[in-house]
């Protein structure tokens, strides 16, 4: 019968969008289950995973001593031009001429953050940091040279 | 919007348009910035009264010209562009170039690494199909379930970032196996936090959406496909699936694992938008079901295949498919034998699904355009590329 189908659709419409609206007024008087949270309000809790992709860093150790040759391998394995490594020649205690870094630049602006530099490098030089605040008021800002000044290359690292 | 009579005076558009136009027709652009179209993709549709007479889709606003760049890149940094194409299955568009690499060189890929690969692409797709849920729920006018959505995808995102370092575009995989090791938590996370807390909600989205009464009225018998079109319009994936056509990629050339695990190849046969709704909300749980089969049994072993510094790729051509969350992603690789390709090509699933729209929405309101539209889940760069 034509009446008690009409009156049967519409029941179950209006039960259908009871259902849909008891939800949202579940989360309505439940605000403990939102997630959202407001950055930068929760800065000082706020925690990056441990390998969030951030930037580029070579670590330094208390010596200002780090692990990078001046290969460029990472230079190679960049798709976009992100690092320019300049060498220089070291005469070491022999009087042998040996490659080594000058300046190792690096574009965080142009930086897709891939990760291939780090898979590329032999001595494990480099590493991603999980820093992320990046916004600076200048871009030439973002270029960074990351071998720190007067730094040298740590003793027993080929 | 114009009027057909003011174009014609100017002369500005494009004649293709014109020629079907009568003079009683409006024609309208739908994007570049509209948020039905999730990105720049510009509708161009004439109207007659409400009633669609014509769409015609214009791409190029995202075009970044990958596949000549990729030309120019080595076969370890060609990966990380495709994370770029469809950003949604980016996991599974670098798993697509990581197979095609060891294919043609014949790398043998530790077991630990395939069933972390197989993991990660299912979690992509899960992360994938919950965004669709969202968004096109928005596009029909429901905007809270996009935030239900997304809390579920943020528990999804914060595991691929303790793993792969990044949200979106993770770049994990590499010829030969995974870049690193899953983080410790990682099993951990996805067994006792992410698989009960999506099934727990499941149930929510159907109760929101699904059952909805406005939502079924919107997109019963909406956007026809039938099984012939979708075939011929090269259509792929759950859209394709969603009017019977077997075309999972996992099942007819399954790759790593996928012949290990048991799933089941989600059909519907009516080909409207409820039936490419309920096939992706069925292979959520389908994805589920993998991910357990698989998540706890990963074996020990190294996550990386040793391979050399520098990949050269033999002379020849190579061909590799994947399902993506949305179809079928080919790639073809053309190698002269040295060490970037001499042409690639991408077979995007997007494009192909696109194509179809203009015969499904032909004849209907432009309401209803955007139901079709959202059910396709179209994305941009994936069209464009
Ligand atoms: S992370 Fe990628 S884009 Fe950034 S410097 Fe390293 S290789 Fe280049
Ligand atoms: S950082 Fe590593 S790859 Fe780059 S130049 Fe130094 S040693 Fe070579």
């Amino acid at each position: 019968m034509f009446i008690v189908e009409y009156l049967k659709e519409v029941t179950n419409a209006v039960k259908s969008l009871a259902t849909g609206m008891k939800l949202t007024g579940y989360y309505f008087t439940h605000h403990k289950e939102i997630i959202t949270q407001e950055y930068p309000d929760n800065r000082a809790t706020l925690k990056m995973a441990d390998r969030f992709k951030g930037e580029v860093v070579m670590p330094h150790d208390a010596n200002n001593e780090h692990a990078c040759t001046g290969c460029t391998s990472c230079e190679l394995a960049c798709p976009n031009g992100s690092i320019k490594v300049i060498t220089k020649f070291d005469i070491n205690a022999d009087g042998k001429k040996k490659k080594a870094v000058d300046q190792h630049i690096y574009r965080l602006d142009m930086c897709t953050m891939c990760g291939l530099c780090i898979e590329a490098c032999p001595t494990d030089a480099i590493k991603m940091a999980n820093t992320f605040e990046h916004s600076v008021p200048d871009r030439n800002m973002l270029v960074k040279r990351l071998n720190n000044n007067g730094s040298k290359i740590r003793e027993g690292v080929e | 919007m114009y009027h057909i009579n003011e174009i014609v005076k100017n002369n500005t558009l494009i004649p293709s348009i014109l020629a079907e136009a009568d003079a009683n027709d409006y024609i309208i652009n739908i994007g570049p910035q509209h948020p039905a179209t999730h990105g720049v993709l510009n509708l161009l549709i004439t109207l007659n009264g409400e009633t669609i007479k014509k769409v015609e889709p214009h791409l190029g606003f995202i075009h970044r010209s990958m596949e000549k760049m990729c030309e120019s890149l080595s076969y370890r940094q060609f990966i990380y562009v495709t994370s770029r194409m469809d950003y949604l299955s980016a996991h599974i568009n670098n798993h697509a170039c990581a197979l095609l690499v060891e294919k043609a060189l014949q790398i043998e890929v530790p077991e630990r690494a395939q069933y972390i690969r197989v993991i990660m692409d299912e979690l992509t797709r899960i992360a994938s199909h919950l965004l669709w849920w969202g968004a096109m729920a928005m596009d029909m006018g429901a905007f809270t379930p996009y935030f239900y959505a997304f809390r579920e995808r943020e528990l999804l995102t914060e595991i691929m970032e303790d793993t792969c370092g990044a949200r979106l575009t993770m770049n994990y995989m590499v010829p030969g196996g995974v870049m690193q090791d899953p983080h410790e938590k990682f099993q951990h996370r996805v067994t006792t936090e992410f698989l009960p807390l999506l099934k727990s909600k499941l149930h929510e989205y159907e109760e929101l959406v699904t059952d909805n009464i406005i939502f079924q009225n919107r997109v019963k018998d909406v956007g026809i496909l039938s099984k012939e079109d979708a075939i011929s319009y090269g259509c792929s994936g759950p859209t394709a699936r969603a009017s019977g056509v077997e075309c999972d990629i996992r099942k007819l050339y399954p790759y790593d694992i996928y012949n290990k695990v048991e799933f089941n190849e989600v059909f519907e046969t009516a080909g409207d938008s409820m039936a490419r709704y309920l096939v992706r909300m069925k292979e959520i749980k389908e994805s589920v079901s993998i991910i357990e089969q698989l998540i706890d049994n990963i074996p020990e072993g190294d996550f990386q295949a040793k391979t050399k510094a520098v990949l050269k790729l033999p002379k020849g051509e190579f061909y590799q498919r994947v399902e993506t969350a949305r179809g079928e992603l080919g790639i073809f690789v053309v190698s002269e034998g040295g060490t970037t390709p001499y042409r690639i090509k991408f077979r995007s699933p997007g494009f192909s699904n696109l194509s179809c729209l203009d015969h499904i929405t032909r004849g209907s309101k432009i309401g209803d355009l955007v139901a079709s539209m959202g059910t396709l889940d179209l994305v941009i760069p994936d069209i464009d590329r």
